[in-house]
């Protein structure tokens, strides 16, 4: 089936079966590997993309259901010319360690940001709440997210 | 790497057109809304449809209206938006306590209430939090609509009322004087299924409960309902006394079984004070104080 889905402002047409799922379309077909295929079981967010408005679980979304939609991936974030405030803090308050997670976790904080630009610890915490981090790193994520808060503002 | 088996895929345009396409398929199409629950079953072949209809185009179908003394809520409506609603929670605090804890935020942006509900999963917060509400579901078919109550709606584990031809639309939940609601959930760890939880609204008259709803999930009630503890409670006087009896009555009217998420006792215990707890939140609620 045919898909136009628009992957960080560019538009791509691909043909896909419908049981392909959007993490798949996004690293094998697009080659957008940042963001990181992890549980597949909609429990670790490490494939966490924005779909049009929203952070989803692109695991547990079908290629085909991004149809005709928007997609925010960690290459979308930024540039290298400038980092988000996101990617900043995480930078600086050393937020990653093994780097699995980070992504997925970015994508969340920006969202977060965007919403509510002055979050408590507490709101984001519960922000990342579906969001594994192996490393057990989560007090850094934290303090990366409030960095980018107070320094960052909406980027 | 779990992908699920290979299927056919329709996008529907409109609820007639997605009527079509399942009469045009039958029981080999299910419907897809957010996929939180049924993508997951495919990928495992504990659902192995052979058509996909994505109703996620249908927008017609996301909404929550105030309409004179009923809320009505789209079969597409987000968890996320059912939680961002002021309305739910001015007159639904329990959907504002459910959807706190169901899944995690992430996928409550795309997971659909109508799809929690059709999923029919024996362990689904919503529909516990709908049977103490003792809400009505629409839904539509070749021959037009019909509205089910919520605790005609599931016929099993997994199983609902709704035909292969038909589809839940809406949920209607009546807003009725002096009416306070709660829900209590106990799960292990963020996004799982709870090990048990109760759910709980009240309509008072004066100090006296007018009507009860306890809706119970995880814990084998029949119906996600506590009818006997409902029994109970009617006519009588709102006391800590009263309220945890109708905890007891409840836990007595279930059936837990052991599994990895607790033995089968402890869940009876989870039932009993979680049903009181809820109470106790519901009337604090209905008589106006902060919960």
């Amino acid at each position: 089936m045919k898909v136009t889905v628009t992957v960080n402002n560019a538009e791509y047409v691909r043909d896909v079966e419908p049981r392909l799922l959007l993490i798949h379309l996004l690293r094998d077909e697009l080659g957008l590997t940042g963001s990181h295929w992890g549980c597949d079981t909609s429990n670790c967010g490490a494939c966490v993309v924005w779909l049009d408005e929203t952070p989803v679980k692109s695991c547990t979304v079908l290629a085909v259901m991004a149809d005709g939609r928007r997609v925010m991936t960690v290459e979308g974030l930024g540039s290298r010319a400038g980092l988000d405030p996101v990617q900043q803090g995480f930078t600086q308050c050393h937020g990653l360690q093994c780097g699995f997670c980070t992504p997925g976790m970015m994508l969340t904080a920006r969202w977060l940001l965007d919403h509510n630009p002055d979050p408590s610890a507490a709101e984001v915490r519960e922000a990342i709440s579906g969001q594994i981090c192996r490393c057990t790193g989560y007090e850094n994520i934290v303090r990366a997210v409030l960095w980018a808060a107070k320094n960052g503002g909406t980027g | 790497m779990q992908v699920p088996a290979q299927v056919e895929y329709e996008k529907a345009t409109s609820i007639e057109h997605a009527l079509t396409l399942l009469a045009r398929y039958g029981s080999a199409a299910r419907v897809l809304a957010g996929g939180h629950s049924l993508i997951p079953m495919m990928k495992l072949r504990l659902a192995q449809p052979e058509v996909l209809i994505d109703i996620n185009g249908i927008t017609d179908l996301c909404y929550i209206n105030l309409t004179g003394a009923q809320l009505r809520i789209g079969t597409l409506t987000r968890h996320a938006q059912l939680l961002q609603s002021q309305i739910v929670g001015e007159h639904f605090a329990i959907l504002h306590d459910a959807e706190r804890v169901i899944a995690d935020p992430i996928v409550r942006n795309w997971g659909t209430v109508g799809g929690s509900l059709c999923q029919a999963d024996p362990s689904e917060d919503l529909s516990a939090a709908f049977a103490a509400m003792k809400g009505t579901m629409v839904i539509h078919g070749p021959d037009g609509s019909r509205e089910v109550s919520a605790r005609e709606f599931h016929t099993g584990p997994y199983e609902t009322v709704v035909g292969p031809a038909e589809m839940l639309t809406e949920i209607n939940l009546p807003i009725r004087p002096g009416g306070g609601s709660g829900y209590q959930k106990v799960s292990r760890r963020t996004g799982d299924w709870p090990v048990g939880a109760a759910g709980a609204a009240v309509w008072l008259s004066g100090d006296t409960i007018a009507d009860a709803g306890i809706g119970l999930t995880a814990v084998g009630a029949i119906h996600f309902a506590a009818a006997e503890a409902e029994e109970y409670l009617r006519g009588r006087a709102a006391t800590q006394e009263t309220l945890a009896t109708a905890g007891e009555i409840a836990a007595k009217s279930c059936r837990p079984v052991t599994d990895q998420r607790g033995p089968a006792d402890y869940k009876r215990h989870l039932a009993r004070e979680l049903t009181t707890r809820a109470l106790r939140l519901a009337v604090t609620r209905a008589r106006g104080q902060a919960a």
